[in-house]
């Protein structure tokens, strides 16, 4: 399970670019490793969404804010593991990434994708979104998009984490990590990352946590190797 | 011609009147101790905005049947005072109607906006943000967090920007969606604006208040029954202003103790 998100996605992308990029050694070296956190995280509060009853209605007991994802064993969830320097800008690949909106929220919280790469917007429920992310970096937009409407496609051309906010439903908030190169991956419950097909070469390996903020590590890869980097993160509880 | 016009008007007049006279359209049920002084209000401004209309269609309707076929070049009579004094005699009419309406009305908008609420009346805060409703109870200790605007964060649940980290009377406050209030107990509903103009409206309750940016203002009623009730933004305040609801659930006391105690958890 843990796998499905971490792995999965980034595999993909992957699986293009190595046959695009790669050149003779389409495995390279990989860095994996776990994101944990000490102490204690803050308790999430429930979202109450009494004023839009077609998504309130979906579940059975609310669901809860989702800043800080604490999964089991201590390990922190929607943390983005990349690699910020070392690597070269990888072209984005031809898949595009979903961000889907559901039950008035935001699926998944935190999207990774890679600058230039296509980024769809669905709208799932039964009222309207209006999509609103807020870059620092890039171009910032703002659109509606009514039940039933076609998915919205955009891109970025810069590298930035970016808050994603809609408009009409204030609870709701997410994430776009835009990457440069196709190294990176989002940990889910059990905080296990892998960054694979990496030549051999000197890394800083950063993760970001859009609560408590990032980290960065030195790795060196040589030949095939996997090496094991961890990251800990500082919980706070309010 | 002109006097067919003139029965057409005072058809159309009386066929309008009729079924505001007849209470075809009543209003909504009142669920607050103070909304029969609203409704009386209503209906004697009714009465005499009524007896204004007709009386204006009717003396149109006059005028029309009376001049109608008048040979050209006929003296006309004028008004006592030409012009000037028209104005003036109207200037009196619509003032002496304004002012009763105001000496009249005094009494309910007294009782809502001139009295305090009572000591011992359920304070809540209620926050109004491009496009949602958001209302803080004290919690158990019956202080209210102080408000930080720089740390409101809505992803995290922060609408009113409260400090837990180093306000301890923050950290017990509750949040809800949703004005849950006990039944027969005033209420002492502090409106906070986040962004733009907005409106709490409660046409059960006939309250009607807006949110002023940078202005705390507040009202206090009593709701008489139990129920859900729709609250409403009744001031256009951007592109989901139609989404812009709320509700209010009236419990019995120990519900609401019920609830409380619940949401503290």
């Amino acid at each position: 399970m843990q796998w499905k998100r971490v792995v999965l996605g980034p595999t993909l992308v992957l699986a293009a670019s190595s046959v695009a990029f790669a050149g003779p050694n389409p495995a390279g070296g990989t860095i994996s490793g776990k994101v944990t956190y000490e102490g204690t995280p803050a308790k999430m509060k429930p979202i109450d969404m009494s004023k839009e009853p077609s998504c309130a209605k979906m579940y059975t007991t609310p669901p809860v804010a989702e800043t800080v994802v604490a999964g089991s064993g201590n390990s922190l969830e929607d943390v983005v593991v990349y690699i910020s320097a070392g690597a070269p800008d990888d072209a984005a690949p031809s898949t595009a990434a979903v961000f889907t909106q559901k039950g008035c929220r935001y699926i998944p919280h935190v999207l990774a994708f890679q600058v230039n790469q296509e980024l769809k917007i669905v709208n799932e429920d039964q009222t309207s979104h209006n999509i609103h992310p807020l870059p620092k970096l890039n171009r910032e937009w703002n659109k509606s998009q009514p039940p039933g409407t076609p998915a919205i496609s955009e891109k970025y051309d810069k590298a930035e984490f970016i808050p994603v906010k809609c408009n009409v439903h204030p609870w709701m908030h997410g994430n776009f990590a835009v990457m440069k190169n196709s190294h990176y991956g989002v940990t889910a419950d059990g905080g296990a990352f892998s960054l694979a097909n990496l030549p051999p070469g000197k890394y800083t390996v950063s993760a970001w946590h859009e609560s408590y903020g990032d980290q960065s590590q030195e790795v060196t890869i040589s030949g095939n190797e996997t090496k094991t980097v961890n990251f800990v993160f500082k919980a706070k509880p309010y | 011609m002109g006097k067919f016009f003139a029965v057409v008007l005072v058809v159309i007049a009386l066929a309008s009147a009729y079924p505001i006279v007849k209470h075809h359209f009543p209003l909504p049920e009142d669920i607050s101790t103070h909304g029969h002084l609203i409704d009386k209000q209503l209906h004697e401004t009714m009465v005499e905005a009524g007896i204004a209309f007709v009386g204006a269609q009717l003396v149109l309707a006059l005028f029309l049947w009376s001049f109608t076929g008048r040979k050209p070049g006929a003296p006309l009579k004028s008004f006592p005072g030409g012009a000037k004094g028209l104005v003036i005699f109207a200037f009196v009419i619509v003032g002496l109607e304004v002012l009763a309406l105001g000496v009249l009305g005094q009494k309910a908008w007294a009782s809502v906006y001139f009295t305090p609420a009572k000591a011992d009346a359920l304070q809540v805060q209620a926050q109004a943000e491009q496009f949602a409703f958001y209302f803080r109870y004290a919690g158990p200790d019956g202080k209210f967090g102080q408000i930080h605007p720089e740390k409101i964060d809505e992803g995290n649940q922060n609408y009113f920007g409260l400090d837990p980290e180093n306000d301890v009377a923050a950290r017990d406050d509750i949040v809800s969606g949703e004005l849950v209030i006990p039944v027969n107990k005033e209420v002492h509903l502090m409106l906070h604006g986040k962004d733009v103009g907005h409106s709490f409206y409660v046409r059960e309750l006939r309250i009607q208040q807006d949110f002023v940016p940078g202005l705390d203002l507040s009202v206090h009623f009593t709701a008489t029954k139990t129920g859900k009730y729709e609250i409403v933004c009744t001031q256009l305040c951007g592109l989901g202003h139609y989404n812009m609801k709320a509700y209010l659930n009236v419990m019995s006391q120990a519900d609401f103790d019920a609830w409380l105690k619940q949401q503290s958890q």
